[in-house]
């Protein structure tokens, strides 16, 4: 009997390192403390400092509305563009818009497809910064076609004019079909996700506005053993496709650039170079976020030091990919003997736009070197001031890649220069208020971590981590 | 199956999925479980199939594919035929894109549509719980009292062995689907 009992104390050694490794959620959150901390925020009054928050955002976003509602009505002619410089700042922004929702759909569903346990504390509100970015993008185009509301004619429908097809050969097309399917797939695999969310809000029994449109949403959501083997197959699938479609949204964004024959644009390193781009601006802006709201929301037991670095660690590895694009594009400008490809380059770096070239290359290539420093990457305050730098650095590249490729053209006859207007930088910043205006109103109505997610893995250990890490952390 | 049902709860999802297997094991019948997350491993407990969503995701998939590139073949080459820089008119590698982008989109919503329909979720629709905590941090397994060799007691002692915080029986109404 007592060799038994012996047996039963001994643990083996891989255990016992595994008894010792963190949760992903710390703190020891049991179920129910789970539903009451996301629910949490959302149940009380909004406090002073949202408010402050919310104001200064719709603020942008109406001075944002006011920007648009002149250029709509005097023209585009309040823009800097001329005839050389044709595409500046609207399409600086919408790609650079586009970019930050990549990151959401890579956290959400390449994650998911890599069984990354980790990304279910900061899914949700990553893919809502997908929506919200992504209707931020949506904007420029149509404010940039000059006659906004004729939009309609991108789609191809039988009209009285023939009926005339849209041309299926250009990317500029193919864009509207990407941007449009890109939107809506990740509103449905937003909504997916959110259904058992919906369900925990209606069933917690308390009156009101927000349990009634729960009871709405949540399409009658029950819990269901046969209803969640769907709903994780539907996810799967989702998550299947997402995948793929976020790859193919920003190729054939790159495309809008790489199919002309502009130097500077007409590259095959594009698609690539574009997509590791918008993942990594896109994961900035997931961090900026992510900082501010785990502190005014209280949920650092769930957005923990160990989230926080694993998205350094991904924004390294993407900031590294982008330095070697930069890298690569010199190197074949050079090796190509092509002295039109080989002028662009040099303007670009040494040109009149070399400030921004420089605020591109330190914010993009040199600021994220710090990330390979542990210390640095667990942080809080210098992982929020590398992630500002690199959102500024992220819109400096796409606003490089645009206005230096065209600026200085072949002619030299037709050269020019390119300043943004105040309407223009309005709108940027009336973007920038659409965009935290719609997160802001998101922390309040809706909850910002995916419980049903967070619950599957409140028991599960970080794969390695020394005993050090989780002590450092309770303190 | 009979309208009686036997309503027993867990508070971790370890428990439900060996309780699961253990009274499928001794052949009672299992209606269903109702969890706050997806649990894993219940399925294989509870001998669910793979779901055949799979199916309806794949087919409408190859129907915005294939839609698309007859309607881009069709528009560009057929029903006003435009030249553009000199490229052929029914050009395959610039019409992959768009039919790429439909295949995605049909397959997304035709999967959530399908899903919608067999799960029967329509917005509006009242939650039949058996248990309003199952939405937040409790598990309960629903039995069928099958027979009338189905004994309150010995299951009870059967669930017992895995922690079970309560059992409860229930006859549903005339007419219930549950």
């Amino acid at each position: 009997m007592s060799s038994t009992t012996a047996t039963d104390c001994q643990v083996p050694m891989e255990d016992a390192s595994a008894l010792l490794r963190p949760t992903l959620v710390t703190g020891n959150r049991s179920l129910g403390d789970v539903t009451r901390d996301i629910c949490a925020p959302m149940e009380r009054k909004a406090t002073k400092l949202w408010w402050a928050a919310f104001l200064v955002a719709s603020s942008a976003l109406l001075l944002g509305l006011t920007a648009v509602t002149y250029q709509i009505t005097v023209g585009i002619g309040t823009w800097g563009l001329n005839r050389t410089v044709g595409w500046a700042f609207d399409i600086t922004n919408f790609v650079f818009w586009v970019g930050i929702g990549h990151a959401g759909t890579l956290i959400s569903a390449v994650l998911f497809l890599f069984r990354q346990k980790w990304r279910t504390s900061v899914n949700r509100s990553a893919e809502a910064m997908t929506l919200f970015a992504v209707i931020c993008a949506s904007i420029f185009p149509l404010i940039h076609m000059g006659r906004p509301w004729l939009a309609f004619w991108t789609f191809p429908y039988p009209n009285t004019r023939g009926p005339l097809w849209v041309n299926f050969k250009s990317p500029l097309l193919w864009d509207v079909f990407a941007i449009s399917t890109y939107f809506l797939i990740s509103a449905v695999f937003w909504y997916v996700g959110l259904l058992p969310d919906l369900a925990t809000i209606r069933d917690r029994g308390r009156a009101g506005l927000r349990t009634r449109l729960a009871r709405i949403f949540s399409l009658g959501w029950d819990g269901s053993a046969r209803t969640w083997h769907r709903h994780e197959t539907v996810y799967l699938l989702l998550a299947g496709l997402a995948t793929p479609l976020v790859f193919s949204v920003h190729t054939i964004v790159s495309m809008d650039f790489a199919t002309s024959v502009i130097p500077g644009w007409h590259t095959t390193v594009f698609p690539p170079y574009f997509v590791a781009g918008a993942i990594f601006s896109g994961l900035a802006m997931v961090l900026t976020l992510m900082i501010i709201a785990r502190k005014v929301m209280q949920l650092e037991h769930y957005i923990t030091i160990f989230h926080i670095e694993m998205m350094c660690k991904l924004m390294l590895s993407m900031g590294c990919i982008v330095g070697l694009a930069y890298g690569t594009e010199f190197f074949i400008a050079a090796y190509s003997g092509n002295p039109y490809e080989q002028f662009a380059f040099m303007n670009r770096a040494f040109g009149p736009y070399s400030w921004a070239y420089l605020t591109m290359v330190t914010c993009n290539v040199l600021v994220p070197q710090l990330l390979w420093f542990r210390w640095v990457r667990r942080n809080i305050v210098t992982v929020f001031a590398i992630s500002i730098l690199i959102n500024i650095g992220m819109w400096f590249e796409r606003f490089v890649i645009i206005v230096t490729s065209l600026h200085r053209d072949f002619l030299p006859s037709s050269w020019a220069h390119y300043i943004p207007t105040s309407i223009e930088i309005a709108t940027l910043i009336g973007s920038f208020g659409l965009f935290f205006t719609c997160f802001l109103l998101f922390c309040r109505f809706i909850p910002v971590i995916a419980m049903a997610e967070v619950k599957g893995v409140l028991k599960v250990k970080r794969r390695k981590s020394s005993v050090a890490v989780s002590q450092e952390e309770v303190a | 199956m009979s309208d009686r049902m036997l309503l027993a709860s867990f508070d971790s999802a370890e428990d439900l999925v060996e309780a699961t297997t253990e009274v499928r094991r001794q052949g009672y019948q299992v209606v269903d479980a109702y969890t706050p997350y997806a649990v894993h491993g219940l399925d294989r407990a509870m001998g669910m199939k793979p779901s055949r969503l799979t199916w309806v995701c794949f087919i409408c998939g190859a129907i915005g594919a294939i839609g698309m590139l007859w309607f881009e073949h069709w528009t560009a080459a057929v029903s006003w035929p435009i030249d553009v820089g000199g490229k052929p008119f029914n050009a395959l590698p610039s019409d992959l894109p768009a039919a790429f982008e439909l295949a995605v989109l049909l397959a997304g919503f035709g999967t959530v549509f399908a899903l919608l329909v067999v799960c029967r979720l329509y917005p509006g629709k009242r939650a039949r719980l058996p248990r309003p905590e199952v939405t937040d941090d409790r598990f309960v397994l629903v039995l069928n009292e099958a027979d009338a060799t189905f004994d309150i007691a010995t299951v009870e002692t059967l669930l017992n062995q895995f922690n079970v915080l309560e059992v409860e029986e229930r006859v549903l109404p005339a007419g219930g689907n549950r």
